[in-house]
C-alpha cells in the first residue's frame, strides 16, 4: 500500500522510465543491446554542492556508435550561487540553449530509455545525475551500468589491476584519437569508442553476454 | 539541440572529398546520421556479393583493403586509408558488392547512410563530378567481364554536368520591348519594326501580351497575299503567346523554343499570359549567351593589323582559359573555345604575312598544326608544331615556290612567336625547309617512315600523324590524310612499332597506390603529368585511330569515335576519355598556378582530393595499354 501510495507521487516521466527498463525484453542478445555512452561535466567533483552543466551522451547498437541517436543538454546554473556564477563566467562564451536541471533530466530519462548505461568511472557520472534526481524527489537510476575502467580491468593483466586507468590512458593505449577531451559529449563518444574496442577484446577472452559484461562492475550496484 | 558529436565528424569529413565540395549545413546534416563502428583487424566489413548495405563507408582511422576472388583466388584490389570512401558504388547501382572488403588492420570507419547522400548527388553537380571521376576508371574490372560496360555514372550524367555551366544561366533577355494594339494596321506594325530594327513586335493589351507578329508572320500571310498590309495585326499574330517568368535559364528557353516551335519567348511579371509583359527573349539573345566572350576575341582577332595586336588578344583568351578553369568548365569545351581561338590567330598571322610578301602564294597550300594543337589541345601557351604542303610543281618551278612558301613561312612563325608561342627546339615548323614540303614529297615521306619504322621516324610519326588542317586548300589535306591510312593498312606492323614506343610508358601508379616519380634530374620527385599520364592516353588514342582509320585528331573525339567503332570495347574507351578530360583540366590548372606548362606536378603539395582524382585515371591508362598489347603484337616487335 505504501509503495502504491508513493508510486502516485512520481511524476509521469519518471514512471515511465522506471517502465521501460522493467519491461525492457532485449538485454538477453548482445546485438540488439541499445547501450549510452554518456558523461557528464559538472562544476566541480564534490556530489552535494557540484552540479552538472551538462549531459553529453551516445548510444550504440549492433557494434555501431549511432550519432543519430546522441543527446546533449546543457544545464542552466543557480545564478545565485557564488560557485556557479564563476563557473558562468568561464562559460560565457558558450551559445548553447540552456535548460533547468529538471527539464535536462526529463530530457534524458526520456532519451536514456532502457538502455544500459556505459561511462569511464560510470560511479561519478552516475552519482550526479542520481542527486539531481534526488532534489526532483525521484531516483536513483536503475538502469544496468557498465563502466568501461572496470572492463579494461578485466581485460588487462594483474599488474595493471590496481591502477585506476583515466580515459586519456585508455586512448592512448587502445590508439583512439583523442580530438576534444572534456565536453561532455567528446568524452561520450570517446568512451563509446573505447567500449567498442574492448567489447571486441572481451569478446575473445569470454563468451559474451551482458551478465559477463556487468560482472566486471562490481563496484557498481546492479 | 547542439550536437558536439556531429560537429567533431564535420571538422573530419570537411577535409576530404567529396564532403569538402559541400557547404556546411549539408556536411553537419550528414554528420548527424553517421554511425560510427569498429572492426578489429582482419574483420569483414563485408563479403563479395553480399546484398548492400544502407552505408557506404569512410575510414576514419586504420585500413581496410578490398578484395576480389577470381578464379579460386584472392586478389587483393586496393587499400583504402583515412579519409578513403569506400561501398559507395554497389549502393549506387543497386548491386550486390563486387568487392570484399575487410579491415587491414583495426579500423574506425564512418558509416554513411546512402539514402541522405543520394539527394546530395543530385543535387551537388560537383559531388558526382568527383564521384564520376573516382569511378571513371571502374569500367573494366581486371578480373572480371561479367561487369564490363557498367560506368557508375551513365553518360547522361556526365552530360548533364558538362552543360550545366551554360544551360542553367538564367537567360538575358531585351527589357522593354517594342509593343503595338492589336487595332494597330500591319502597315504601321511594320513600319515601327523596321524603324527599330527588330523581327517582331509583341501585341499587347494593356500591356497585357496577347500575341506577337515576326517578320515570318508578314511574309506568310502579307507577302502571300492571304491579308492585307491594312488589315490589323490580330488578324495575323501568333496567339497565344509562350510566356515564361524572368528567372528562365538558358536550357528552359531552349526546350521552350523547340517544344513551342516559336522563335520568341514572351517574359512576364509572373510567368503566365495574365500579367504585365517585362521582356522579350529571342533566339539571337540565347546564342548570344552560349558564344559571347569567345566570339568577341575571334571577331577582334580577324580584324587585328599586327602581331602584337594578336598578342593582346591572345592574352585575353588566356585569361578567359583561367576564368573557365576556375568555374570548372568542362576541359573539352575548354579546348574547343581555346583551339578556335588559336587557328584564328594563326589564319590571320598568315594573311597578315601574305599582305607583307605583297604577292599572293604561286600554288595551293595548307598550313598544317601538329601536336597538341593539331589534336586541338592546346589549352596553354606551348611550342608551335606546324608544316605547309604545296601543291605539286614542275622541276624548275619548284625552287621558286619552296623559297616563297619558306618566307611565308617564316613570317608567319615569328608572329606566331610575337604573340606567345615559342619557336619548336626541335625546330619542327613550317620555316624549316624539311617540314615545308609538295604533297608528293610528304607521301614518300610517310611511306618512308612507316616502311622503316626506326627509333627517330616513329618519333616523328607520333608528331605529324596528328596534323591538322588550318589554313588553305582542304584537299591537300586530304590527298596527305589518305596516303598516311593507305601505307599502314599497307603495313600493320607499323602499328606494332607505334605501340611499343609508347608502351615504355608503363602506367604510373604502384600496387599501393604511389605514384611513380621522377627519379633523378632538377624535377627529382615530381610526377610528369604530361609523359606519364596524358600522352599514353593521347598515343593510344592515336593509334587504334589510325587502325580504324579514323580521320579525327583530337584525343576525346577519337575515343568517342572508337567507342562507336569498337562497341565492344566501348567501356575502356570510355573510361579513357574521361580520364583524359580530367588530366587534361588538371594540368591545364597546374600550369596556370605555376605559370608553365603544367609538366610536372609535385606529388606532396596535392591535396587529398586532387591526389585521388589524379590516381583514378590510371586504370584506364593500364587497361588501353593491355589492350594495345594484345591487338598489336608488341611481342612480335624486336
Amino acid at each position: 500500500m505504501f509503495n502504491l501510495f508513493k508510486k502516485k507521487k512520481y511524476p509521469e516521466y519518471w514512471k515511465t522510465y522506471v517502465e521501460k527498463v522493467e519491461n525492457c525484453k532485449t538485454y538477453a542478445n548482445l546485438d540488439n543491446i541499445r547501450f549510452v555512452a554518456l558523461d557528464t561535466e559538472t562544476t566541480g567533483f564534490d556530489y552535494d554542492n557540484d552540479r552538472m552543466l551538462c549531459i553529453g551522451a551516445v548510444a550504440i547498437k549492433g557494434n555501431r556508435i549511432l550519432v543519430s541517436d546522441s543527446f546533449e543538454v546543457y544545464i542552466k546554473q543557480d545564478v545565485f550561487n557564488k560557485e556557479t556564477v564563476k563557473i558562468h563566467g568561464i562559460r560565457r562564451n558558450g551559445t548553447e540553449v540552456k535548460v533547468s536541471e529538471e527539464e535536462a533530466i526529463i530530457q534524458f530519462l526520456a532519451y536514456l530509455d532502457a538502455a544500459v548505461i556505459v561511462a569511464h568511472h560510470t560511479k561519478f557520472d552516475v552519482t550526479m545525475i542520481n542527486r539531481a534526481l534526488e532534489r526532483l524527489n525521484i531516483g536513483p537510476l536503475i538502469s544496468k551500468q557498465l563502466d568501461t575502467n572496470y572492463i579494461y580491468k578485466k581485460l588487462s593483466c594483474p599488474n595493471d589491476l590496481k591502477k585506476i586507468a583515466s580515459l586519456d590512458e585508455l586512448c592512448e593505449r587502445y590508439s583512439i584519437k583523442m580530438h576534444d577531451r572534456h565536453t561532455a559529449s567528446g568524452d561520450a563518444l570517446l568512451t563509446a569508442q573505447l567500449f567498442l574496442k574492448l567489447l571486441a577484446k572481451f569478446k575473445k577472452n569470454h563468451g559474451i553476454n551482458l551478465s559477463n559484461l556487468i560482472q566486471t562492475n562490481y563496484n557498481l550496484s546492479r | 539541440m547542439k550536437n558536439t558529436i556531429a560537429e567533431r565528424i564535420l571538422d573530419f569529413l570537411k577535409d576530404f572529398p567529396p564532403f569538402n565540395l559541400l557547404p556546411k549545413e549539408t556536411l553537419y546534416e550528414i554528420s548527424k546520421k553517421i554511425e560510427i563502428h569498429y572492426f578489429e583487424k582482419d574483420q569483414i566489413i563485408f563479403d563479395q556479393n553480399d546484398n548492400p548495405h544502407e552505408h557506404f563507408y569512410m575510414v576514419y582511422e586504420g585500413a581496410v583493403r578490398l578484395y576480389r576472388f577470381g578464379e579460386d583466388k584472392k586478389h587483393v584490389v586496393d587499400i583504402c586509408d583515412e579519409g578513403d570512401l569506400f561501398g559507395l558504388r554497389p549502393l549506387i547501382m543497386k548491386e550486390n558488392y563486387l568487392m570484399g572488403a575487410a579491415a587491414n588492420e583495426e579500423s574506425i570507419l564512418y558509416g554513411i547512410p546512402i539514402q541522405l547522400f543520394s539527394d546530395i548527388i543530385l543535387n551537388y553537380p560537383k559531388v558526382s563530378q568527383f564521384l564520376i571521376a573516382s569511378f571513371a576508371t571502374n569500367t573494366r574490372d581486371p578480373f572480371t567481364d561479367k561487369h564490363k560496360g557498367k560506368l557508375f555514372a551513365n553518360i547522361e550524367a556526365i552530360r548533364k554536368v558538362e552543360n550545366s555551366f551554360i544551360e542553367t544561366q538564367t537567360a538575358k533577355y531585351t527589357q522593354n520591348p517594342i509593343t503595338c494594339s492589336p487595332k494597330t494596321t500591319v502597315q504601321f506594325a511594320a513600319k515601327v519594326m523596321t524603324a527599330n530594327v527588330i523581327n517582331s513586335i509583341v501585341v499587347t493589351l494593356d500591356n497585357i501580351p496577347i500575341g506577337i507578329m515576326t517578320d515570318k508572320d508578314i511574309r506568310t500571310k502579307i507577302g502571300t497575299g492571304l491579308f492585307k498590309i491594312t488589315d490589323p495585326v490580330e488578324a495575323i499574330m501568333t496567339s497565344p503567346v509562350i510566356t515564361f517568368a524572368e528567372n528562365i535559364t538558358v536550357a528552359e528557353a531552349q526546350l521552350a523554343r523547340l517544344k513551342h516551335k516559336v522563335s520568341h519567348l514572351c517574359i512576364t511579371k509572373d510567368g503566365t499570359n495574365k500579367t504585365e509583359l517585362v521582356g522579350i527573349l529571342a533566339e539571337h539573345d540565347l546564342s548570344l549567351i552560349q558564344g559571347n566572350n569567345p566570339l568577341l576575341l575571334t571577331k577582334q582577332i580577324r580584324t587585328a593589323k599586327d602581331a602584337e595586336t594578336l598578342k593582346y588578344i591572345r592574352t585575353k583568351a588566356s585569361e578567359l582559359t583561367q576564368g573557365y578553369i576556375e568555374q570548372e568548365i568542362p576541359i573539352y569545351f575548354v579546348t574547343k573555345v581555346i583551339s578556335e581561338i588559336n587557328t584564328v590567330i594563326t589564319k590571320r598571322a598568315i594573311h597578315l604575312s601574305i599582305k607583307e610578301i605583297g604577292v599572293e602564294p604561286p600554288v595551293a597550300y595548307t598550313w598544317l598544326a601538329l601536336g597538341s594543337q593539331g589534336r586541338k589541345e592546346q589549352l596553354l601557351m606551348t611550342d608551335q608544331d606546324n608544316a605547309l604542303v604545296f601543291e605539286n610543281i614542275s622541276e624548275e618551278k619548284y625552287a621558286e615556290t619552296k623559297k616563297y612558301f619558306l618566307e611565308l613561312a617564316s613570317k608567319v612563325t615569328e608572329k606566331l612567336n610575337i604573340v606567345g608561342f615559342e619557336y619548336c627546339p626541335a625546330n619542327i615548323m613550317a620555316s624549316n625547309p624539311k617540314w615545308c614540303l609538295s604533297v608528293c614529297e610528304w607521301k614518300s615521306q610517310f611511306k618512308d617512315w612507316i616502311k622503316h619504322p626506326t627509333s627517330d621516324k616513329i618519333l616523328n610519326s607520333i608528331i605529324f600523324f596528328d596534323f591538322e588542317f588550318i589554313y588553305g586548300d582542304t584537299h591537300l589535306y586530304d590527298k596527305m590524310a589518305k596516303s598516311v591510312f593507305k601505307y599502314i593498312y599497307k603495313k600493320p606492323v607499323f602499328l606494332g612499332f607505334l605501340s611499343k614506343a609508347t608502351l615504355d610508358n608503363p602506367a604510373p601508379l604502384g600496387f599501393f597506390k604511389q605514384f611513380l616519380v621522377e627519379e633523378d634530374g632538377e624535377n627529382k620527385d615530381h610526377f610528369d603529368i604530361k609523359s606519364r599520364a596524358i600522352r599514353p592516353l593521347v598515343d593510344a588514342a592515336r593509334i587504334f585511330s589510325l587502325h580504324h582509320q579514323i580521320s579525327v585528331n583530337n584525343t576525346i573525339a577519337r575515343y568517342e569515335k572508337l567507342m562507336e567503332v569498337e562497341p565492344q570495347n566501348s567501356d575502356i574507351f570510355e573510361s579513357c576519355a574521361n580520364a583524359f578530360k580530367i588530366l587534361l583540366q588538371f594540368r591545364t590548372s597546374q600550369g596556370l598556378t605555376n605559370n608553365d606548362s603544367g609538366k610536372f606536378v609535385d606529388i606532396n603539395i596535392l591535396s587529398k582530393a586532387d591526389r585521388l582524382k589524379l590516381k583514378s585515371c590510371f586504370k584506364p591508362i593500364k587497361n588501353v595499354q593491355e589492350s594495345l598489347k594484345l591487338r598489336f603484337n608488341i611481342s612480335q616487335i624486336p
